[in-house]
């Protein structure tokens, strides 16, 4: 390990131990919001792992994140949870690599749609088994996991989030995603199996949502299918990664704090503007800040090395 | 003929819908021999040198590296059985430097090096080719000529057991012209086993050891560079009926 | 006979809702994501001009497709076209426009929530039954299909017959050469996005008199659009009509034989077939 290497990880440390200490302030209202961030970190770190280097936007993350949450709400009574957590890895990982096989073969557009659909489609799917099953419409999810279980557990998946990423960005794979990023053809050329690399990446990050979507079941008492596969999770991912900048380990997490404080603002004060303030985020990102938050850092380091 | 077969294709055919683009063409080459696949514009060389590295899959025929069939492969298969390529538009990792350039050349080839291994074998190539020192130049700030160079070491640092260049030389000015064509000749006094396209009549008669012409998608001449370009099929390919 | 008709009928909406994105995609490459909402603002603005002025559906086609051609104009120009200009390759013009055009339709989303709010709308015009094979249907519906099939007539022979058109194909097949032989591609693609959103709202204007909408539901009309756009391979546009007509039928057939509930999962399920079997579409030629 380097010297700069080290001292990151030490500042790592720091900060998630600083971030644990939050429900020991007692305050609700810290902890609520902690817990969104803590999600929204995990979820758009691992979008960004597999999203940053290949340029493949996948609005998918709802979709794992409902069959999270569905396989807590529909086997709370019959199992303990972490089974249940090991079960919807193993689903999240399944669905993750199907998705990958049919389409990362295919242009960026397919997948675009493929994966926003998929929600609405899994949704779909839910609602008439449950109907045919005559049961009604909605999971109760009655457990004694409290809030701050909830969040530490999120950090902690947090952290792994971290370490695999730092891993992979070490590794034979995370070179192979940033060639592929480059150029598609040179990375075929060079020997690299373009498609198994770029599912592998698909599914830890599928597995990540799925077991997100399962840790905040808990949360709600009460599931129901327009709530579990929410369209908009996957978008609010796509822009706080994309905010941050995607293409960093450490990008996502400067867009999702920011984001989510003034998100919770908008959404308190302006509950029925939340799509016109999305969609300007939207426009801003593409038009202002196309490398993200962590882009414009790196410009202004480099200026300020270049200054001296 | 001493060496041992490196490549042999066999028969290959490849169509695009009705167009014939490669015509049951039949060649081989030799460990350590540098072989021109030369023809007019739109003759099919391009083509074949995609079937061979695996871009394009070839719809019938054998191509055999070393004795294995590798007819059919995806190309990072074949790249890993130790075939490298240059592209005739120069493709470049923009993002990257020049070293991690070539470092994409030798973490997923037949070698699959890694680490300092990899390191030593890059600094090598780039001082190889002529870019000793500049390993940390981003590729946008780079010469096309530069370019070409760093995209040949790519190709170099997997060690190949063949190396296709496609119009390596093409676009170059005069006096980079000769830096290439000695260059390459470098490779060759080192036992390469090379394929190379070629328009540039001058390379092909100081590099290459046999040509074989193409045109309309099948072979016309094989042989040594001044039989083939006396050859008067050849020239009628190239500039037409009146001058043969 | 009811599932053929009815899958026949719906697949005319279908065709009405794609062909403006295949325009779009086809020959500006920009896959335009709030092609949806530009579908529904047609929609509500018939309903405006309805409940306002007593304007026929039809006649506010007059009114309903300039604007969109102007306004589909200007967001190729100001959003769009800085977007081409910048990007490097195509790749990453994709994923800009893709960022994009899903921050339009969410200003577009917004915006009608805060006009029209929330609520579903529908309203009442031409809702005469209307016997086909002696089966009774609604008339606006086959208003709509007789829409559907002027303006894929019209479009088929404007590209393929005028010069104007001929310039569009051109782009659509390769820009850089089109370039080379002085068409300006820029104004092309400017012309054909504008031409696709103005199809579009007016195909939304059109099933506005059967379809009940509300503010967000564009982004299914979109899925659908691509879906069939995909469908049919992504430079024709006799295989989009095509495959429209697949969809609908797929859908009717699955909506009254199995469930209704099911029916995106039937599109889908189309799609995926498509991605493994033939992702060049129906009609799409393999490149080389």
């Amino acid at each position: 390990m380097t010297g700069a290497e080290v001292r990151n990880f030490a500042v790592a440390i720091v900060l998630f131990a600083l971030a644990a200490l939050i429900p020991l302030t007692g305050s609700g209202y810290w902890l609520s919001i902690g817990v969104s961030i803590a999600t929204y970190m995990v979820l758009s770190t691992s979008w960004a792992l597999f999203s940053g280097p290949t340029h493949y936007i996948s609005l998918a993350t709802g979709a794992f994140y409902g069959i999270g949450m569905y396989v807590v709400g529909l086997g709370i009574e019959i199992l303990p949870y972490p089974v249940l957590l090991l079960i919807a890895a193993v689903l999240g990982a399944a669905l993750a690599a199907l998705v990958g096989l049919a389409t990362l073969r295919l242009s960026g557009v397919y997948f675009v749609i493929f994966t926003l659909g998929l929600a609405e489609l899994i949704r779909q799917l839910v609602n008439w088994g449950q109907t045919t099953q005559g049961s009604s419409s909605g999971l109760y999810v009655l457990t004694d996991i409290s809030e701050p279980m909830i969040y530490w557990q999120l950090l902690g998946l947090g952290a792994i989030v971290y370490l695999l990423g730092w891993w992979i960005n070490r590794s034979r794979l995370g070179f192979a995603l940033r060639i592929i990023g480059n150029d598609e053809v040179v990375a075929v050329h060079s020997g690299i199996n373009t498609a198994s690399a770029k599912i592998i990446l698909f599914v830890v990050s599928g597995t990540v949502a799925t077991v997100t979507g399962a840790l905040l079941a808990p949360r709600l008492s009460y599931i129901e299918s327009s709530i579990a596969f929410s369209p908009m999770l996957s978008f609010l991912v796509v822009i706080m990664a994309l905010l941050g900048g995607a293409h960093r380990l450490w990008g996502p997490i400067i867009g999702v704090v920011p984001f989510m404080l003034v998100w919770d603002l908008v959404t308190a004060k302006f509950p029925n503007q939340t799509t016109l303030v999305l969609g300007i985020c939207f426009l801003l990102i593409v038009y202002a800040i196309p490398h993200g938050l962590a882009g414009l850092v790196e410009k202004y380091r480099a200026r300020a090395r270049g200054a001296f | 003929m001493a060496g041992r077969s490196a490549l042999l294709v066999e028969n290959v055919s490849k169509n695009f819908g009705g167009l014939i683009a490669v015509d049951a063409m039949t060649f081989e080459i030799e460990e350590h021999e540098v072989l021109g696949l030369i023809g007019p514009n739109g003759s099919g060389k391009t083509t074949m040198m995609n079937l061979v590295s695996g871009a394009l899959k070839l719809n019938s025929g054998r191509i055999r590296l070393f004795g294995g069939d590798i007819s059919g492969l995806a190309a990072n298969r074949i790249a890993r059985h130790g075939v490298a390529r240059t592209f005739q538009l120069v493709r470049m990792l923009p993002s990257m430097t020049a070293r991690e350039n070539v470092f994409a050349g030798g973490v997923f080839g037949h070698r699959r090096l890694w680490g300092r291994d990899l390191e030593e074998n890059a600094e090598a190539m780039l001082e190889k080719v002529g870019l000793g020192g500049a390993g940390s130049t981003p590729v946008s700030a780079m010469t096309y000529i530069d370019q070409k160079r760093l995209e040949l070491a790519r190709a170099l640092v997997s060690d190949p057991k063949l190396l296709l260049l496609d119009e390596w030389l093409a676009g170059l000015n005069p006096s980079e012209l000769r830096i290439g064509i000695d260059l390459i000749n470098s490779l060759r006094g080192e036992g390469r086993t090379i394929i190379v396209v070629e328009h540039v009549m001058d390379a092909i008669r100081s590099l290459c050891d046999r040509c074989v012409v193409m045109n309309s998608g099948a072979k016309i001449a094989e042989g040594t560079p001044q039989e083939v370009l006396a050859d008067e099929e050849v020239i009628r390919a190239y500039l037409g009926d009146h001058h043969a | 006979m009811e599932i053929i008709i009815g899958g026949i009928l719906l697949g005319g909406t279908y065709a009405l809702i794609a062909m403006g994105l295949q325009l779009q995609y086809g020959v500006a490459r920009i896959m335009n994501l709030a092609n949806g909402e530009i579908l529904v603002a047609g929609s509500f603005a018939a309903l405006w001009l309805f409940a306002g002025a007593q304007l026929s559906p039809v006649l506010s086609l007059i009114i309903v497709v300039p604007i969109a051609f102007v306004g589909n104009w200007l967001i190729y120009q100001y959003f769009l076209l800085p977007l081409v200009k910048r990007s490097k390759n195509q790749g990453q013009l994709e994923v800009d426009s893709i960022l994009s055009t899903f921050g339009i339709s969410f200003i577009f989303v917004g915006v009608m929530h805060a006009i029209f709010g929330g609520e579903y709308f529908n309203y009442e015009y031409l809702e005469i039954p209307f016997q086909v094979f002696e089966e009774p249907f609604a008339l606006n519906r086959i208003v709509a299909f007789l829409g559907a099939a002027i303006a894929a007539a019209c479009l088929y022979f404007w590209l393929n017959q005028t010069r104007s058109g001929l310039k569009l194909r051109a782009v659509s097949v390769n820009p850089d050469a089109a370039n080379l032989v002085a068409i300006n591609v820029n104004r092309a693609s400017a012309m054909a996005f504008a031409l696709g959103g103005a199809v579009t709202a007016g195909g939304g204007a059109l099933i506005s008199m059967f379809v009940t909408f509300d503010a967000s539901i564009g982004v299914l009309f979109t899925m659908k659009a691509l879906i069939i756009v995909i469908l049919g391979g992504v430079k024709e546009i006799r295989g989009s009509i095509v495959a429209a007509f697949v969809l609908g039928l797929a859908e009717t057939a699955v909506a009254s034989l199995i469930d209704p509930g099911l029916t995106l999962a039937s599109a889908f399920l189309l799609f995926i077939l498509i991605l493994l079997f033939r992702p060049q579409g129906l009609f799409g030629r393999q490149t080389s």
